[in-house]
């Protein structure tokens, strides 16, 4: 008992817990940076990963969307509207499709429904705005994101499809 | 020429202000890039890499800042007491800066060289707690009042072992003179002749106090941000904010240089034939910051019990017991006057 305690006594009047701090210190101080310099540099993404949603067109440039959806049905939190009818030439298209992305959760049940792999989430994840707005996606931005993120988009799905 | 600058009224004002502005230009930009450092130092202990977007290396993050503090709305606190809440960062500030007068910086290179300059930077020093304790009133605010009490304690605590141990650097050399106090730890064997050697618990207690006395970490409990936000800081935004920052800095940089003047002989070169000069203390006031820096990367806060329990249990018994030891040692000149320097002559 009063053993540890000259030793305490000896520890704190010597600094000794200050010393160890400062070696522990200068350790960090000369250690490689965790620091990631955002936007020139970024960390590495799954391809699983869940960010904007994109609508994706077939090679020959035909939408892949049949209006079945099971999307709109699956989504928890209700943020995709869907209307639908058959085009001029007999096939069922949308004519609206809308999602709402300040209702989305970026769950990825939309993507998991699509029979056609027509609604994906891609990889970007910046796609702030300053209006809100600018966030309710209708058919014609979720076609652009798609043509925009196709390659990869479809990089994403390839490597991702042995899991599935 | 020479003559209008030493005999007329105007003359000598102007030679003031020249001197005034010589000092403090130097040290604003210097503590720019200090403030720069110490988020550097800060940031690399902690695996980050810290300001590094505005100029090269970040080197202009301060000046950023600076402006970005100048272009702020200031907001004044309803019910806030607005003269006094002006006043307090103008304190700060204003006391920061006077206590430069008497700080040599090289042999002679001195705004006033006065005989009691110890005591005068002491005096000063003991009155910055007001800036603190105004501002935390006037703010009209909980958290700011709260902050203020405990600076009031804490700083009246420390100055206390503060004071004690620069009584026994001046009893070793018998002057409340900086340039005297410098003078005395000059010999032919550099470095083994500074203060730090007889002195040298007190070294430690002294940058302990300092540390206190200055409000950084461990001690920073009137700005406790985990409890009190920002302590007597909360209600003040730009310019006011800025003052208050400087201010404080500026007290830690003082701090610095007394560490360096009083303990490791200022001016002097550690080496006997290498030329004395104002690099040298320069360099020593760097080296002490980056202690100051270290310390704030490594320890955790103090309690307020363990704070009041360090400076009146551990500090002031420390310290009253060296004055008295030191003034036997040296009124006997043991060592050949090792703690008597006046004796040496020197």
């Amino acid at each position: 008992m009063t053993q540890t305690d000259y030793t305490r006594a000896a520890k704190y009047f010597l600094l000794a817990d200050i010393f160890k701090g400062f070696q522990l210190g200068f350790k960090y101080f000369f250690s490689p940076k965790a620091t990631v310099n955002y936007p020139h540099e970024k960390g590495p993404l799954s391809p699983r990963f869940r960010g904007e949603h994109a609508l994706r067109r077939y090679p020959n440039g035909e939408e892949r969307c049949i209006a079945c959806k099971l999307c709109e049905a699956v989504c928890p939190a209700q943020a995709i509207t869907i209307d639908a009818e058959p085009r001029d030439d007999g096939s069922r298209r949308t004519t609206r499709y809308d999602i709402d992305m300040t209702k989305c959760i970026y769950c990825g049940f939309c993507q998991e429904a699509c029979p056609v792999d027509a609604i994906v989430e891609g990889p970007n994840f910046e796609f702030s705005t300053e209006t809100r707005e600018e966030l309710f996606y209708d058919k014609e931005k979720l076609l652009d994101n798609g043509d925009r993120w196709e390659a990869e988009i479809a990089r994403n799905l390839e490597l991702d499809a042995p899991y599935r | 020429m020479v003559e209008f600058f030493t005999t007329t009224n105007l003359g000598i004002v102007l030679t003031i202000l020249g001197q005034c502005l010589l000092i403090l230009i130097p040290l604003l930009v210097a503590l720019a890039f200090l403030m720069y450092a110490d988020r550097k130092v800060w940031a690399a202990v902690q695996m980050r890499k810290g300001p590094n977007v505005v100029g090269a290396f970040g080197l202009l993050q301060s000046f950023a800042d600076f402006i970005k503090y100048i272009v702020k709305e200031v907001v004044v606190p309803a019910g806030a007491d607005k003269a006094v809440f002006f006043l307090a960062p103008m304190i700060t500030f204003v006391l920061a800066v006077i206590a430069w007068a008497v700080i040599p910086f090289n042999e002679g290179w001195v705004m006033s060289d006065i005989n009691v300059a110890i005591l005068y930077v002491f005096a000063v020093s003991s009155l910055e707690v007001y800036g603190v304790i105004m501002g935390g009133w006037a703010s009209n605010s909980k958290y700011p009042f709260l902050g203020s009490l405990r600076s009031a304690a804490q700083m009246i605590s420390y100055e206390v072992s503060i004071g004690l141990i620069i009584i026994g650097v001046i009893i070793s050399t018998g002057s409340l003179n900086f340039g005297d106090i410098v003078a005395a730890q000059e010999g032919d064997w550099g470095i083994l002749h500074w203060y730090f050697i007889p002195h040298f618990p007190m070294l430690f207690l002294f940058f302990i106090s300092a540390l206190a006395e200055t409000n950084r970490p461990p001690f920073d409990l009137p700005e406790a941000e985990s409890e009190l936000v920002a302590g007597y800081q909360v209600e003040y935004s730009s310019t006011p904010f800025l003052l208050f920052m400087i201010g404080e800095l500026m007290a830690v940089v003082l701090m610095c240089a007394l560490v360096s003047l009083l303990f490791l002989g200022g001016w002097l070169s550690p080496i006997g034939f290498l030329p004395d000069g104002i690099l040298w203390l320069v360099g020593k006031m760097a080296f002490c910051f980056f202690i100051f820096a270290m310390v704030k990367a490594i320890v955790p806060r103090f309690r307020y019990d363990q704070l009041m329990r360090l400076g009146w249990k551990v500090f002031l018994p420390m310290s009253l017991a060296w004055v008295v030891l030191v003034a036997f040692l040296a009124k006997f000149e043991v060592l050949g006057g090792f703690w008597a320097r006046w004796a040496m002559g020197g």
